[in-house]
């Protein structure tokens, strides 16, 4: 993750020459009795979870002996905190605390450059801070291109009136913090609270590091496994998303969730929206009608329809959820008929059983639309379609009138699934799917659709009138076959339905 | 009259041998932007659409003259060495349409251009749009369907995203409303050319009447806005939308810049401040057409 645990956070500190305290992280009351044996004296024990205020909720507490340590870690492993399971607790040296003090580097969207903040007092937030001791703060914009300079430091540190040998250590160390956002291009490095301990040396007690998602590549000894903002550990369904998103580059798919629990008819709503303002918007729209959203996503950038078809397979996967709304900025640049190819894939297999309400505007919108609707009367709820004319109000409107007049089927139908091939004809695409054409049918069909609609063109008729390949199938699998979905979801409606594009989402299928 | 872009201004590609750079270049050609040509290292000499490539953005000066753009179709990580190449050559204008390009580098791009007196627009943009005249990026995808949504008025757009900016001023076309330029700032964190200097640079162009502006949740960018209505420097009307009801603190709604951080860049904040200072607050993002017409009329713009 992109946030770093106070763990974590404090090796880049010390690797920079940050004094933090004795200790480390423990993952079982065993580890943390050894290390508090190692420290040999009082300890504190403290939760590893983005949450504020850890203390009021238990997650910090002392203990004199190893044993209570150990005690402690147990008590604390395992407790549910803001949608974290807490599986580590950091283990350390109990400080004796002089005084306490703020300093943190953001990056400043006002400024365009990294600042540097520093208080005379510490311990709360730092906005808690500015507000209640406005002349304790001080702060300094960096030139990017000199870092931050001993002086800048110093006038700093002196501007919130701190003088002498203090200024000094303190500024050094905050020309050692800039040094830990530059190095790891932190979005924000904080130390909070900075400690002076009563025999006068500076710690940093807790801190606070975010890195720059983007540069995440750059900084693979950080062992970032999900480099995606979010104010809690990512749940189940995020990490199989996460994946889809890595494993294909075409597009982007961004998918967060946004209500832990819920049951049917609460109103809870699958969104997919697309395009970052689109999508907004368009959650806006719903949420003004009295749903809620289940999760938050974004299919945008000209995806491929399996983008799309692995998007909302995720999104049909979260659970009762009382419909389905898909809306976008409503003047796509990109052709819609691949999303709409997507979302039919996925909705005839899951298969879709509540209604949904899919804003197609764009390029294309009306081949778009006339291949959403095809699905109607094969899966069993409505679906329907629209186009940037329709507001993202009116058809957040229609959604709700659908899903007020719907009744669930007591029993829903099984969806879709790959048919067994009497003479199967394959090759493989480039997320590792596979295409099937079924000879045995395709030689009876008359329309020949997969031919006419596939968008790279990459298809053939053999003399037995059967679709085939017109590249090879290294070729085919190396992305010219783009996965637009036309043999599969416009054969089922036009063609014969010999055509069938398996694409697996790791982690997702194990459980269907 | 329009901002950044019109027909004047000589346009070269960086990327331009890519698959993006290549289709790009067609389409912004075709659209009546006056591209001379374009720049991919170890690719000189060769030709695409027409337009000669070079080797170094320094290299298309001393062959092409002087050149008032570049827009950027490069890989994100390599987006900064080409970002400063094209600062130190003298170009005064960059649209760096890339996502995911990070944000020190942008720093340090930002840093670049302030030094050299040059401006960039993006990262993570569509481009600028001015109708009729040029389009710099990607806006409205092909030249016909450009030509068909967006024609000449009297407002200025801007939005931090992509797909609202060519909605708003389609939707805006439909009542009836053309526009000087649309910009698309980007939906990064830290851009170039953020909310706040766009609406200075509507307020300064004669022919903008009015700015319609699509805000979201996250940085200061519409609170800065809000600070100029206040100080008097920004006087034209202005109708805005803010994204981001549902949004919650701590987590990124897929734009970069789409995060409330510490309580900073909630949508109340944003929506009780330009209310505050007397810009035209939509709750309905459908509303903003219909609240165009009447302030455009009110002020005798249209």
């Amino acid at each position: 993750m992109a946030r770093l645990h106070e763990y974590r956070g404090k090796m880049l500190l010390a690797q920079k020459g940050i004094p933090t305290p004795r200790g480390r992280a423990a993952g079982t009351p065993d580890e943390a009795r050894q290390i508090a044996t190692g420290i040999g004296g009082p300890t504190v024990v403290k939760i590893q979870a983005w949450v504020t205020g850890r203390a009021g909720l238990g997650g910090i507490r002392f203990a004199e002996t190893p044993d209570e340590a150990a005690q402690v870690a147990a008590d604390m492993l395992g407790m549910r905190v803001g949608g974290f399971v807490v599986d580590r607790v950091m283990v350390e040296e109990k400080l004796a605390i002089e005084r306490e003090f703020y300093a943190g580097v953001i990056v400043s969207d006002r400024e365009r450059a990294p600042m540097v903040m520093f208080s005379s007092v510490g311990g709360t937030g730092i906005e808690d801070i500015a507000r209640e001791h406005p002349d304790a703060v001080a702060s300094a914009v960096v030139d990017i291109e000199h870092g931050l300079k001993d002086h800048q430091a110093r006038n700093l540190v002196r501007h919130t009136g701190i003088h002498g040998k203090l200024q000094q250590n303190l500024s050094g160390l905050l020309v050692k913090l800039y040094g830990v956002a530059r190095t790891w291009e932190a979005r924000s490095a904080e130390i909070n609270p900075l400690v002076l301990t009563t025999d006068g040396k500076l710690m940093a007690a807790d801190c606070r590091v975010t890195v720059d998602d983007y540069a995440v590549f750059r900084h693979q000894d950080l062992g970032i496994t999900f480099a995606r903002e979010l104010d809690r550990p990512p749940m189940e369904l995020e990490r199989i998303a996460y994946a889809v998103e890595e494993g294909d580059y075409r597009g982007t798919f961004y998918f967060i969730q946004m209500v832990d629990e819920f049951q049917k008819g609460e109103g809870v709503i699958g969104f997919h929206g697309a395009g970052g303002g689109g999508s907004m918007m368009s959650m806006d729209a719903v949420i003004n009608e009295g749903f809620r959203i289940a999760n938050f996503v974004d299919t945008s950038g000209n995806p491929p329809a399996s983008k799309v078809y692995r998007a909302a397979r995720i999104i049909l996967s979260q659970g009762p959820i009382d419909g389905y709304f898909g809306s976008g900025s409503g003047v796509a640049s990109q052709e819609q008929f691949h999303s709409a190819r997507g979302l039919v894939k996925a909705f005839l297999e899951e298969p879709l059983s509540v209604p949904a309400v899919i804003r197609l505007g764009g390029n294309a919108e009306d081949r778009a639309v006339e291949i959403l609707e095809q699905v109607n009367g094969h899966v069993p709820a409505p679906v329907e379609g629209y186009k940037k004319d329709d507001s993202p109000q009116f058809c957040a409107q229609r959604l709700k009138t659908l899903v007020e007049n719907h009744t669930l089927l007591a029993e829903i139908p099984k969806g879709r699934r790959k048919p067994a091939a009497q003479r199967p004809y394959t090759f493989e695409t480039v997320t590792g799917g596979t295409v099937t054409y079924d000879h045995a049918i395709c030689a009876t069909c008359e329309s020949k659709v997969c031919v006419k609609e596939c968008v790279s063109q990459i298809l053939t008729l053999n003399e037995e009138g059967c679709p085939v390949l017109n590249i090879t199938p290294e070729e085919a699998k190396k992305g010219r076959c783009i996965e637009c979905l036309a043999c599969d979801v416009t054969c089922y409606f036009e063609g014969a339905g010999g055509g069938y594009v398996e694409l697996p989402i790791a982690g997702l299928d194990d459980e269907r | 009259m329009a901002i950044l872009i019109d027909g004047t201004k000589r346009v070269i590609v960086q990327g331009i041998t890519g698959r993006e750079g290549r289709a790009r270049a067609k389409l912004m050609k075709d659209y009546g932007t006056d591209i001379v040509g374009g720049v991919t290292p170890g690719r000189g000499g060769q030709e695409v659409e027409g337009l000669p490539v070079f080797d170094t953005v320094e290299e298309a000066w001393e062959n092409l003259g002087s050149i008032d753009v570049s827009v950027l179709f490069i890989p994100a990580p390599l987006v900064c060495g080409a970002a400063l190449e094209a600062i130190d050559a003298g170009v005064k204008l960059l649209v760096i349409v890339p996502d995911r390009v990070p944000i020190y580098d942008v720093l340090e791009i930002a840093k670049a251009a302030d030094s050299a007196g040059a401006r960039f627009v993006g990262p993570n943009t569509l481009g600028v749009l001015s109708p009729g005249k040029g389009v710099l990026g990607m806006i409205g995808g092909r030249a016909v369907s450009a030509r068909a949504w967006f024609f000449p008025g009297p407002v200025g757009v801007c939005s931090r995203s992509g797909g609202i900016t060519s909605s708003m001023a389609y939707y805006l076309a439909q009542e009836g409303i053309g526009a000087t330029t649309l910009v698309h700032v980007g939906g990064d964190a830290v851009v170039g050319l953020p909310l706040p200097q766009v609406v200075r640079l509507f307020q300064d162009d004669p022919d903008t009447k009015g700015i319609v502006m699509f805000g979201e949740i996250g940085t200061s960018q519409e609170e800065q806005v809000a600070d100029l209505i206040e100080q008097g420097v920004v006087t034209k009307p202005l109708i805005t939308y803010i994204g981001g009801k549902g949004a919650k603190s701590g987590t990124r709604f897929s734009h970069a810049g789409a995060i409330i951080e510490g309580g900073r860049g909630t949508r109340e904040g944003k929506v009780a401040r330009l209310q505050e200072v007397g810009a035209h607050v939509v709750d309905n993002f459908g509303d903003i057409p219909v609240v165009a017409k009447r302030v455009l009329q009110e002020v005798g713009a249209l």
